[in-house]
């Protein structure tokens, strides 16, 4: 199919997306929640406390910075991500077997052995965490220079700065793995703003329709739609 | 005190791909046949609809369709002397749970293994010498041939509709299919579908390289399709959200799609969901199943006798089920006696990523089962004796999905975050491609499954035990792999290649995602001694329990198990239908 017809074939498409919109009530309803998002500033977190919320932005701003081309973290709103998934079942550990004995020592490769919960996990990590900062650099990780919150989070990363208080969990990989799915998750969770992300990189979110587009080597010319059928 | 049903001829137990196989084939055979699964019921709608299935959050990184590890888990350690611990949420293996099991939510890669695999013992025997085979290798014959199965492989392939490329139609080698495949009677009931970018130029690169490259056999349709139930699919989009979701388009090949509709509107047909089966209870004497214990979703104990039982609870809960109930001996890797829990195998991947700054890959265009496939470095094309192991790949390279939390393919030394990661996903985002092997993974007396000691489920049942390591055939296999695949990936110029291959020492890490391809622990065999099941599935000891899955594997394949496994209960239930309904007995 050349790509004049895959343009028209893929409108066609596009109208019959919008009549489902307006039929369908659980469509609606999510697109509204969507237009609803507070802005970064004006959200209210539901599980993080003010200091917890202060280190939480102040982190995800280094793991993805605002400079460059495409969104950091801030603009992608992905601390809202977090706050709204801590206090779901990701945060709850709801899926996840949590029965005792409980090994903090346990190899990494048999994987998460912690007794916390990831919400739990981020309270007292991050507490851990910003004791440590006031011990060795005089004030909380979000009162640090931009350099000493790098220095402070690569530190953590390598284990150099351990934190008994997670018992086993790892504070670091848990907010790198949680700020990229932020980054990238569906708008209705409260992160990717905009689809700035998706954009950023060029993944058309959930078109997910590319008959038209199989083996050809060319940028794909359309931009991303999420699940509440908002164009970004 | 259990509640007590009106007893039923058949309880099957698990609705994934082979408890539905069973269910119409026994349906079909007149039988009242009740269907007890754990998990809640599951259709296209309202389960799988556009547009909320297209959440990579919810489905490829939360795991929304899976078992929850909380209702459902093993513990696993690596060596006899590690204690093990709970696999406390999901990474290396994610099986199913609810109405379809992990047959509504897998890739589609639907293959027939190699005829020598099925005599993988013998073959390496007659045509390398026993010494090949270590000490510490537990490899077996299947106790069945490729030739006794062929009809029942053209029969799974027909009610799941795989579209692919026959290479060898009874003896006769065609064009642009595995040439070293084993003869089959028919073509695919589908022809192959397109393939994208990466698919073409690894198959132009092989092809240069002297290698057969041909298309990945799919279980994704590649036009409008009736199946032999009369149930239709219809041809995929290339919607890029396949693997870990379910297909909203009826286009993947799976229970949902392929079976139960026409299942549903038989009489004789009942399923009850959230009904988890706790036990399998056996007669006094030990030798018949009276008929198995669940718990309704009141949370309820309900004891619903049946003269037959069937497990297709997949590989994990069948082993489980079994060590519970006291079917077979349990297994002691200390003496080498007992069946059950016995040569527990995985599956040995390995790859490299192909990073092109110039080329658009689109890599959001995909699907499940998408990529070409060469078999130039299979288990019959390796001389074992010369290389030193046993086993053998396939090599392919596709797209299945772009999304983007789960499928950024980055250089190594890229940063992990910060500025430098922000380019960097920019710039190589869609721009990169990977070759993969898919191996064999051989068994060995120390790599088993049995009771853990310690956890427990909720029900208070003690959780299974895996012991599993890699071992150095294995990893010579994927070495000798690495260096077949580095030298085709060079042959296309990329700017930057990394390679990924178990080398000597590695330890299995239950993190990342491997394959939910578990294979052995009740194997089928020849002898009662040696093997959980007979040739039929059924077990040696207790005869009205027929046991359908990769279970029965005695090693694991080169290659994905379900084609196998959906042959094995196409061929289980004709002796069941033709052999054991009319004189119910050992059929062996
Ligand atoms: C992401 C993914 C991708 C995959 N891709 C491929 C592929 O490309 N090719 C391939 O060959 N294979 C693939 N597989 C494997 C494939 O899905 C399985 O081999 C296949 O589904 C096995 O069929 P089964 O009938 O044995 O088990 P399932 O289809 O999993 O069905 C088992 C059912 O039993 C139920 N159950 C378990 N315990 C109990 C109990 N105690 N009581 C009641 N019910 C119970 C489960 O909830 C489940 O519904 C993939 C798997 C996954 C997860
Ligand atoms: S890629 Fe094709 S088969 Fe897979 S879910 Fe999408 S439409 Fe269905």
């Amino acid at each position: 199919m050349s790509e004049e017809n895959f343009k028209l074939s893929r409108r066609r498409f596009l109208q019959a997306g919008a009549v489902g919109t307006m039929l369908s009530a659980g469509y609606s309803a999510s697109a509204i929640a969507q237009s609803d998002t507070p802005h970064l500033s004006d959200y209210q977190p539901e599980y993080f406390t003010a200091a917890e919320w202060d280190f939480i932005v102040a982190a995800t701003d280094r793991l993805i910075p605002a400079d460059g081309e495409g969104p950091g973290a801030l603009d992608a709103h992905v601390p809202i991500f977090i706050d709204r998934q801590l206090v779901g079942s990701f945060g709850q550990a709801a899926d996840w077997y949590m029965e005792g004995p409980h090994d903090p020592n346990a190899p990494a490769a048999l994987g998460y052995q912690s007794p916390l919960t990831p919400a739990e996990a981020y309270r007292a990590g991050i507490a851990e965490l910003n004791t440590w900062c006031k011990e060795n650099h005089g004030a909380v990780f979000a009162e640090l220079e931009k350099e000493t919150k790098d220095a402070v989070l690569t530190s953590l990363e390598k284990g150099d700065i351990e934190l008994a208080d997670t018992k086993g969990a790892n504070l670091f990989d848990l907010l790198l793995q949680n700020t990229k799915e932020g980054y990238f998750a569906d708008p209705m969770y409260g992160g990717n703003h905009e689809m700035a992300a998706w954009n950023h990189i060029g993944f058309p979110g959930a078109r997910a329709s590319f008959r038209e587009w199989v083996g050809i080597e060319k940028p794909y010319p359309l931009g991303p739609v999420d699940i509440s059928g908002k164009r970004g | 005190m259990a509640r007590k049903e009106k007893k039923r001829d058949v309880v099957i137990v698990g609705l994934g791909w082979t408890g539905s196989i069973l269910g119409m084939e026994l349906c079909n055979e007149g039988l009242d046949v009740l269907a007890l699964e754990r998990g809640g019921d599951r259709d296209t709608v309202p389960d799988f609809q556009y547009p909320a299935i297209a959440d990579e959050l919810k489905y490829g990184v939360r795991y929304g369709f899976m078992q929850k590890p909380r209702n459902s888990t093993v513990t696993v350690r690596r060596s006899e002397s590690e204690t093990a611990l709970p696999y406390r949420h999901l990474g290396s293996f994610l099986p199913g749970d609810g109405v379809g099991g992990a047959g509504m939510h897998w890739n589609g890669h639907t293959f027939r293994p190699m005829a020598e695999e099925f005599q993988l013992k013998s073959y390496v025997e007659q045509n390398f010498g026993k010494d090949l085979i270590s000490d510490e290798m537990a490899i077996q014959d299947w106790g069945i041939s490729y030739q006794e199965l062929e009809p029942y492989f053209d029969r799974f392939e027909k009610v799941a509709g795989i579209a692919g490329q026959a290479g060898n139609l009874k003896g006769e080698i065609r064009e642009g299919g595995n040439p070293f495949e084993a003869p089959r009677s028919n073509d695919y009931p589908m022809p192959p579908l397109p393939q994208t970018v990466d698919s073409n130029k690894f198959a132009d690169a092989a092809r240069k390289m002297g290698y057969h490259p041909y298309p990945r056999p799919s279980g994704v349709a590649s036009k409008a399709y009736t199946n032999p139930y009369g149930m239709q699919l219809g041809p995929c989009n290339f919607c890029g959200f396949c693997e870990r979701f379910g297909c909203y388009q009826y286009s993947k090949s799976s229970p949902q799609t392929c079976i139960l509709d026409a299942l549903k509107r038989k009489e004789n047909f009942e399923y009850r969901t959230n009904a988890e089966v706790l036990k399998i209870e056996l007669a006094a004497d030990g030798k018949t199943a009276k008929g198995v214990t669940y718990m309704d979703a009141n949370g309820e104990e309900v004891y619903q006798p049946a003269d037959m039982v069937i497990l297709a609870a997949y590989q994990l809960h069948n082993v489980h089920l079994m060590l519970l109930s006291g079917i077979g001996q349990a297994y002691n890797p200390a003496t080498g006696d007992g069946v059950i829990g016995k040569n527990y195998a995985y599956q040995t991947n390995g790859g490299t990523a192909l990073f092109f700054k110039d080329i658009d890959f689109n890599p959001f265009v995909g699907n499940g089962s998408n990529g070409h496939v060469i078999d130039d470095f299979a288990i019959n094309r390796i001389d074992f004796g010369a290389e030193g192991f046993i086993g053998g790949s396939y090599i392919s390279s596709g797209t299945f999905n772009g999304q983007p939390i789960r499928s950024m393919r980055l250089p190594g030394g890229t940063p992990k975050w910060g500025a430098g990661w922000k380019s960097a996903i920019k710039e190589w985002y869609g721009h990169s491609m990977a070759i993969g092997s898919h191996g064999s993974n051989m068994s060995y007396h120390t790599n088993h499954l049995d009771l853990d000691p310690t956890y427990k489920d909720k029900y208070g049942r003690p959780l299974m035990r895996m012991t599993f390591n890699w071992k150095s055939n294995d990893i010579r296999m994927t070495q000798f792999m690495k260096s077949k695949i580095e030298p085709l990936a060079e042959s296309m110029n990329p700017d930057i290649m990394q390679s990924s291959f178990k080398k000597e020492g590695a330890m299995y890490d239950v993190r990342p995602y491997q394959t939910t391809h578990n294979v052995g622990g009740a194997i089928m065999g020849s002898d009662p001694k040696s093997s959980a099941l007979n040739k039929f599935l059924q077990t040696w000891d207790v005869h009205n329990v027929f046991v359908m899955g990769a279970n029965a594997f005695p090693q694991n394949i080169q290659y994905n198990p379900t084609g196998t496994v959906g042959a094995l209960a196409y061929w289980a239930v004709e002796a069941i239908r033709k052999d054991y309904l009319p004189n119910p007995r050992p059929l062996v």
